[in-house]
């Protein structure tokens, strides 16, 4: 709130005097806060009466609890303020720091490694796996958004329509034509990239704020024409019976020409766990290997130009309407690519499975792992959901711990996991960019 | 010096509103030359420069642009990137717009954009690695290199553009222009907030510029001492009117231009309008 910088830590005695005042101020301050937010929350409840009707009860005693508390703990802070100071040291002492920096080289690869041999490790473990299987979808989606959000710099909070529009073409197509997986893909990114050009037309002149609220409206739409097609998507019932996805012909059963027997293996479900790990994993590393690719090429560099200043653009000769649309267009495409994904693994899609908290959780790890890094959006991804799992059991209070976390992070990294924008092309060297200079979706191009 | 002109602004009228920013304006810009645009706060310079490059669309007129193979383009009816694309005119700005969390060397091969999205294949065969974009690139990179040693950035090549010093952004946003290959050069204010040194540099670098590479040049200045120096002619305006039209020792001499920058008594001044005869 109200925090002044600390003070340097060679204040002398003599200044405690104000400063216990001060402090009393700000807890004062504080108290007063958590009054109006408790009161009608904690100091006021509803209970069934004598009579059966619901009568207002007083909690008084548990409200100036609270209020003490927040008074106390902001008392505290604020005399020990300076003492707490920690030095940023502690968090990475400079051994630490210098293992960091010599394997954050390789650190891609590290990752790519464990990446590979989740399944060898985890094979009798099917919860990891499933887990895994879901953070590599959401790594992919993240790429996705990446281009349009983190490249582009095209602020899109409905990216969640791209991937119900493509788990839709793909069970719609699956379905309706019996097409197989690997003919449904390339199909459903096609459907997903139409609906991004769909969105882009009538956004070309929105930035920042109002592109977000535009975008917003338009995965709402998709999700309420979903829910209210019912001849075509069944509705809330969505659609289930989504064909499997096969090992290149080779169904997942246990029948004669199934995977198994084909390789003379003993049947066993996990085989198709492991086969939809591996292939999202690559479903994802094409798109990351297209996305680093794009950057170098002109499509990619006039992406970011366009973040940093579409008016230069313009006066440089780059088509505007046509970058911002290919832009959508291609972050769309991998969005339903790992929406035909979803499906196939789910066997059932509906509409619920595409709403709002699904476009804020992928955005959310864009902006955590720092917009237009490919490396961030994985460790983001896998933070993020890993985190989910991991406070499973603290069940109602994991969403205040994952806030929690999300403040810590925008208070200390306020820029992403991985900030520094690394240059597309270099004549002698290639050095970060630090993220203070580069502008992002939020920040306007200057007037 | 040839005469004949690259650029033809006739009858331009820019109404904003019930306000006319630019009204009936006609004068040529020619070949080779360097055509200076000075004019008081508000005489619709750089209304004028936006008309020309796109970014506005003129009430009335027309605005002829012709290349040296006899081309010939009416850049009103263009959208702004065509302008710079096909009839190329490349142009800076007055408050300097460059991409800033990009490199100096990126910014210029961002510049080249057309030129390497065809060598990609639009994309297709870059995605590929196709061996002809990467020698566009390179070729690109060389062309990017000459530039940045002509305004002396060479040692900056790999630092983002937003970290240079204000002077050395002026100079490659020129540089940036120059990658479009353009036929007309239009400068807004480029020697603003540039100390003396280095715009005695820019005036020895713009002139370099013309000779060398055949353009002609549209700029707009406020510095006195650069305008009367490197211009081949000087357009006045006053209020979005012409009052002067000439070769820099006809203008500092006319007696409207200084009344115009100087101010007039009541008396003795007369209409705009009047002063245009």
């Amino acid at each position: 709130m109200s925090d002044s910088p600390p003070a340097p830590r060679t204040d002398k005695p003599a200044g405690k005097q104000v400063d216990l005042l001060a402090a009393l101020k700000e807890a004062a301050l504080a108290a007063a806060v958590a009054f109006a937010l408790f009161a009608l929350l904690i100091g006021v409840r509803t209970e069934q009466g004598p009579t059966g009707a619901l009568v207002i009860a007083t909690r008084f005693g548990m409200l100036s609890a609270f209020v003490a508390a927040a008074f106390a703990g902001r008392f505290v802070f604020a005399v020990m303020r300076h003492r707490l100071a920690i030095p940023a040291s502690l968090f990475a002492p400079p051994a630490v720091k210098k293992i960091a920096a010599a394997l954050s080289p390789y650190l891609a690869l590290v990752i790519l490694i464990i990446a590979l041999i989740v399944p060898v490790l985890f094979y009798r473990n099917h919860y990891v796996l499933d887990l895994a299987i879901l953070i590599v979808t959401y790594i992919m989606l993240g790429f996705g958004l990446n281009i349009v959000v983190g490249l582009a710099g095209l602020l899109d909070l409905g990216y969640v329509a791209f991937y119900a529009v493509g788990a839709y073409s793909y069970a719609l197509i699956a379905q309706d034509f019996g097409l197989s997986f690997w003919a449904c893909l390339p199909l459903a990114g096609i459907f997903a990239a139409f609906a991004g050009l769909l969105l882009g037309f009538p956004v070309l002149r929105l930035r920042g704020d109002y592109l977000a609220i535009v975008t917003l409206g338009f995965g709402e739409i998709i999700r309420l024409v979903l829910l209210n097609w019912q001849n075509l998507t069944g509705g809330p019932n969505g659609i289930s019976g989504i064909a499997r996805p096969s090992f290149f012909g080779l169904p997942f059963n246990s029948s004669a020409n199934g995977f198994a027997a084909t390789f003379g293996l003993q049947y066993s479900p996990t085989h198709r766990v492991v086969f939809l790990y591996y292939l999202i994993l690559a479903l994802a590393l094409v798109t990351n290997w297209v996305t680093l690719r794009l950057r170098r090429l002109p499509i990619g560099r006039a992406w970011e130009a366009l973040r940093e200043d579409e008016i230069a653009c313009r006066a440089l000769g780059i088509n505007t309407t046509t970058t911002k649309l290919t832009a959508f267009a291609m972050g769309a495409m991998f969005g339903g690519f790992a929406g035909a994904f979803f499906a196939t693994r789910q066997g059932f899609i509906s509409p619920e499975s595409f709403t709002f908290s699904e476009s804020a959780l992928v955005l959310a790890i864009v902006v955590l792992g720092g917009m237009g890094s490919q490396l961030g959006v994985a460790l983001a991804a896998t933070i993020m959901l890993g985190g989910f799992e991991l406070f499973r059991e603290f069940d109602q209070y994991r969403m205040l711990v994952f806030g929690a976390a999300m403040v810590a992070i925008v208070i200390y990294r306020p820029r992403g996991l991985v900030a520094a924008r690394s240059p597309s092309v270099a004549m002698r060297e290639r050095k970060a960019i630090p993220a203070d200079i580069v502008r992002n979706a939020r920040t306007e191009s200057p007037a | 010096m040839s005469a004949a002109p690259v650029l033809r602004v006739e009858h331009l009228t820019m109404r904003f509103g019930g306000l006319a920013a630019v009204s009936d304006l006609s004068f040529n810009a020619r070949k080779r030359e360097i055509t200076a645009l000075i004019g008081p706060n508000g005489a619709g310079k750089t209304t004028l420069f936006n008309c020309i490059t796109g970014f506005y669309k003129p009430t009335v007129g027309r605005l002829l642009l012709t290349h040296a193979d006899g081309n010939t383009f009416l850049l009103e009816r263009l959208p702004e990137f065509r302008i710079a694309k096909d009839a190329r005119v490349a142009r800076t700005f007055q408050n300097v717009r460059l991409f800033a969390g990009m490199t100096v060397l990126e910014n210029l091969i961002v510049a080249q954009h057309n030129k390497l999205m065809a060598a990609s294949g639009f994309t297709v065969l870059g995605l590929f690695g196709s061996r002809s974009y990467a020698r566009s690139e390179a070729g690109a990179i060389d062309k990017a290199r000459y530039w940045l040693d002509r305004v002396g950035l060479t040692d900056r090549a790999d630092d983002p553009a937003g970290a240079l010093p204000y002077g050395a952004q002026r100079r490659l946003e020129i540089a940036r222009a120059m990658c479009t290959d353009p036929v007309l050069l239009c400068l807004d204010e480029p020697a603003a907030g540039l100390n003396n040194r280095e715009s005695a540099e820019l005036n020895g670098f713009l002139r370099a510029t013309r000779d060398e590479h055949g353009i002609s040049i549209l700029l707009i200045e406020h510095d006195m001492g650069v305008v009367m120096e490197i211009s081949d002619r000087i357009v006045v305006l006053d209020y979005g009117i012409k009052i002067a039209d000439g070769v820099p020792s006809e203008v500092r001499n006319d007696p409207s231009v200084i009344a115009a920058y100087l101010g007039v008594s009541e008396e003795e001044a007369l209409t705009p309008q009047a002063k245009q005869m």
